[in-house]
């Protein structure tokens, strides 16, 4: 009768299936959450403040050391700033090449386009780093182009304010602004073009034959459709600059970030508890970030 | 005689979907069978099945009277057609023609002489060298065809294989593929949904609707004497009077079906003749098709007939438009009686 | 370019501003990349003058003799390569049990292959050295490719992935029925497919893990890739020219596998479906 013997081909694919997923799943299993849990473990033990030792017992006092002391809540507070300052700057910068790219540039240009962003999204990530503090620098080329043009002035003043500013480009928080949008632009542009090249011609066609004129059809159509991109884009430069903490040592200001604070709480600290607790913190706010970006459709347009 | 298919209670859901429901039906040597059926019916599962792509739940499939339910696709003597031709586009045609024989460890030589003569079967001899992405449509089912045939399978399946074709070609294809099978005299089973094609190329023809087969006939079986109210609509167009029309129409509360080109317009004044149905009413539309016509006439108020009429010089029937009253008839062993 | 597309009606075109600032985004893109180019062969070797006082290929040179470049160099090829292996055998075999197959838990799994890099670096980085330091290993050679192989599998996986999709699985049942076994169809049919993605993804991890420098900072203990090596010239420079040049390098090393994978995924008529 029609049994399932040993050799039935639900059976065959089921055992070959898990044969196929086993090593890379055991891998991932083992090595990458396992180190994500003792991260986590290690988050609820504590230091002892008198040997510097840390001590394996399950505690809430280093959270509440993270959460209590003013000068971590500024960290907190200061690099969620500047991950939604670069956000916003992102977007609007790599709107223009994102639509050009998607709809009206022919089919070469498109691939040139392409290739243009994707470049020096892969060129290394340090190179690019260290590339804006030779630019940023006092006798860089930012200076020299301020200078001819005049603006040498206003770059000063610029300088002058109150916290952003610094005793130079390459250490103020105005400095590492810039470095944080030119870094994540292209992660910007690359899923709000696709976002941009999915809207069909003919809604556009519609909305002109309705009566719309083109800043209201890029309005109430192109905007709205180009959402889940710019949401999309937006979770890399939101959670990219939240950890992020070579570039607000190489370029800027004095001001800690979770990502220094990290970095250093782990090494010359020896505090790996509270190293550990203050990495959670971005994955938090990524996570209530994420929640907000699926209800504007991100996860549709990834 | 050992028939060279056979389903016994075969049965195949998908979770909460019944796909096949216990069917079981034999197919014979040499037979050109077609599976006809809606979207969603089985048919396709049913194709899977005995190809060996799927398992059933339940139930047994024999080819040629040997027990194949376990048995893995490559280790069946049936051979495929697909839908999409499932051509590999990375070898050329010549070298897609001969995956079978290479398979099975045939050296080159004989495997390209094999795959010529195969070629030259289906008249396309010179297109060995040739890629798939470089032939039209009507080509690569061809090389999907020889490609399949090569291993001198005793059955060929063939799913839905004319629906990508336009009409022209679809009417060639029909010919060359019944021409094919009776030369081969192997059993083709093919899949579709059009029920023109099934009449006019299969021996026998078996009517699936939602899992289970509403009838196994011959076209011409099928055609005239539909059993139920689904074969008699989906095979050709019919007029299906339900209990309580008939009632009212004929006398008797028996549900029938009739064709339209069986029911005649009476001129005005003429009488039916002896032993006719006889009904009245108003036309509600007229469709010109050329050679004929389709009318619709509303008979009550619960049921609209179709009637077909030839447009030959004479038949009066260019004087009818909306609103005209007219009175049907047709005899009463035209009308097939309805089970369920 | 203008002969070969029709021209659109003046109200389709983009606006002058669009075009500018598109230009200018694409510009300001690239900029950093030459102006790196160009400090690699000024002349003087202190400030970032802007313009340079002079040109010389000098630097290459002095570059070229240093010894613990050549080190870090190698360490950082030898770190790529094995984490590279590591990852098209993890990243395929994951690939093929995903592509199509559903299962209850698809989605978990799924979502944990995508973690490592959807996460930020400093967590993984730290999550590693958590795990290191736990375990009792000493950090060297092999945590770093083991921290590398972790998200290079995942971007072999998704290359190789994509292209099986593609896949139409009709191909995978013709094959079985005209009676190949499975390592049969895998040769025949699923691996010339899959080649170009299997090496565009194999490229694309070598890069990363060439220039790998958030995670590595974490998992290096005392080896010396070059991106740490570059890190720490960014602290403490001894020659800065020389920087600028291991810069250039590093720009070129890299450019040639992503141009490469790039060209291997772009669509293609001629080997994929009608």
């Amino acid at each position: 009768m029609a049994g399932r013997a040993e050799f039935s081909l639900q059976g065959r694919r089921s055992f070959y299936f898990a044969l196929l997923l086993a090593p890379p799943l055991l891998w991932l299993g083992i090595v990458y959450l396992g180190s994500l849990f003792t991260l986590l473990l290690q988050s609820f033990y504590a230091i002892d403040e008198f040997t510097a030792r840390i001590v394996p017992e399950f505690t809430l006092a280093t959270y509440r050391q993270l959460l209590t002391r003013p000068a971590h809540i500024d960290i907190i507070v200061r690099t969620l700033l500047m991950a939604v300052a670069v956000t916003l700057a992102s977007a609007v910068i790599a709107f223009p090449v994102a639509l050009y790219m998607a709809r009206y540039a022919g089919p070469r240009l498109k691939a040139l386009f392409y290739v243009g962003v994707m470049l020096p999204m892969w060129t290394s990530y340090l190179v690019k780093v260290y590339a804006w503090r030779l630019i940023l620098a006092k006798q860089g080329i930012a200076s020299w182009g301020f200078e001819h043009l005049g603006l040498m002035g206003a770059l000063d003043k610029a300088l002058q304010v109150p916290v952003v500013g610094g005793p130079s480009l390459a250490s103020s928080y105005i400095g590492m602004f810039v470095v944080f949008v030119y870094m994540w632009l292209p992660f910007m542009i690359l899923p709000l073009a696709a976002a941009l090249e999915r809207v069909p011609a003919s809604l556009l066609q519609a909305s002109a034959d309705l009566g719309a004129r083109p800043g209201q059809t890029f309005r109430n159509v192109v905007l709205p459709l180009a959402l889940p991109g710019l949401a999309a884009g937006s979770i890399f430069t939101f959670s990219l600059t939240l950890g992020d903490y070579i570039i607000p040592s190489v370029v800027g200001a004095p001001g800690y970030f979770i990502g220094m604070m990290v970095y250093q709480q782990q090494g010359t600290a020896g505090n790996l508890p509270l190293a550990a607790a203050f990495s959670v913190v971005p994955i938090v706010l990524i996570g209530l970030y994420l929640m907000l970006a699926r209800r504007l459709g991100a996860f549709d347009a990834l | 005689m050992t028939p060279a298919i056979e389903l016994r209670a075969t049965r195949r859901a998908f979770g909460s979907v019944v796909a096949l429901d216990s069917v079981s039906l034999t197919i014979a040597p040499g037979e050109f069978f077609a599976l006809l059926g809606p979207s969603g019916s089985g048919k396709t599962t049913c194709l899977r099945l005995i190809a060996g792509f799927d398992q059933p739940d339940s139930g047994t499939i024999l080819l040629d009277g040997e027990d194949v339910t376990n048995t893995p696709p490559f280790a069946r003597n049936v051979n495929t057609v697909f839908q999409d031709y499932a051509l590999f586009p990375h070898m050329t045609v010549a070298e897609n023609v001969a995956y079978g024989l290479r398979v099975r460890g045939i050296a080159a030589a004989e495997r390209a002489k094999q795959a010529a003569a195969m070629l030259d079967l289906v008249r396309l001899g010179d297109f060995g060298a040739r890629r798939p992405h470089q032939l039209s449509g009507g080509q690569r089912q061809r090389v999907a065809l020889a490609r399949a045939l090569i291993n001198r399978p005793q059955v060929l399946l063939l799913d839905e294989p004319l629906g990508a074709l336009d009409l022209k070609l679809r009417e060639e294809m029909q010919a060359e593929l019944k021409g094919l099978q009776q030369r081969l005299g192997i059993t083709f089973v093919f899949v579709t949904h059009d029920q023109g094609e099934a009449l006019s190329m299969a021996d026998r023809v078996a009517v699936f609707s939602q899992g289970r087969i509403e009838q196994l006939d011959t076209p011409r079986e099928l055609y005239n004497r539909p059993q139920t109210a689904f074969v008699a609509s989906f095979v050709g167009s019919a007029n299906v009077v339900g209990r309580e029309a008939a009632q009212v129409l004929t006398g008797r509360d028996l549900a029938f079906a009739i064709r339209p080109e069986l029911i005649d317009i009476l001129a005005s004044g003429e009488p039916a003749a002896d032993g006719y149905v006889q009904c009245a009413g108003e036309v509600v539309d007229v469709l010109y098709h050329g050679a004929s016509s389709r009318l619709r006439v509303k008979v009550d108020e619960h049921t609209t007939l179709a009637v077909a009429c030839a447009e030959t010089a004479g038949s009066g029937v260019a004087g009818l438009t909306t609103g005209t009253r007219v009175r049907l008839a047709w005899r009463p062993e035209h009308a097939v009686q309805l089970q369920g | 370019m203008r002969s070969e597309q029709p021209r659109r009606p003046s109200w389709e075109r983009p606006s002058l501003f669009t075009k500018v600032m598109a230009a200018v985004g694409l510009v300001f893109l690239h900029a950093p990349v030459w102006v790196i180019t160009l400090y690699a062969f000024t002349t003087e070797d202190r400030t970032y003058q802007f313009p340079p006082p002079g040109l010389t290929l000098h630097w290459f040179d002095v570059a070229f003799a240093r010894t613990d470049i050549w080190e870090s160099m190698r360490l950082s090829l030898l770190v790529a390569s094995a984490a590279t292996l590591l990852a098209i055998t993890l990243g395929t075999l994951a690939a093929f049990a995903l592509a199509r197959r559903t299962f209850s838990g698809k989605e978990s799994i799924t979502l944990l292959f995508v973690l490592p890099i959807a996460l930020p670096g400093i967590l993984t980085g730290l999550a590693l050295l958590a795990g290191i330091r736990t375990v009792g290993i000493d950090p060297g050679f092999w945590t770093i490719v083991a921290g590398h192989a972790t998200f290079c599998l995942v971007i072999v996986y998704n290359n190789v992935v994509a292209r099986l999709r593609r896949i139409p699985p009709s191909w995978v049942e013709a094959s079985m029925d005209l009676g190949a076994r499975g390592h049969q169809t895998f040769r025949h049919v699923l691996l010339p497919q899959i080649a170009t993605a299997l090496l565009a993804g194999g490229m694309l991890a070598f890069a990363l893990s060439f220039d790998e420098i958030i995670v590595t900072l974490f998992t290096a203990g005392h080896e010396r890739t070059l991106p740490i090596w570059f890190y720490s010239e960014l602290f403490r420079p001894r020659e800065r020219p020389v920087t600028n040049v291991v810069a250039v390098v590093v720009i070129l090393v890299t450019l040639v596998p992503i141009l490469l994978a790039y060209y291997l995924t772009r669509p293609d008529e001629q080997s994929s479906s009608n």
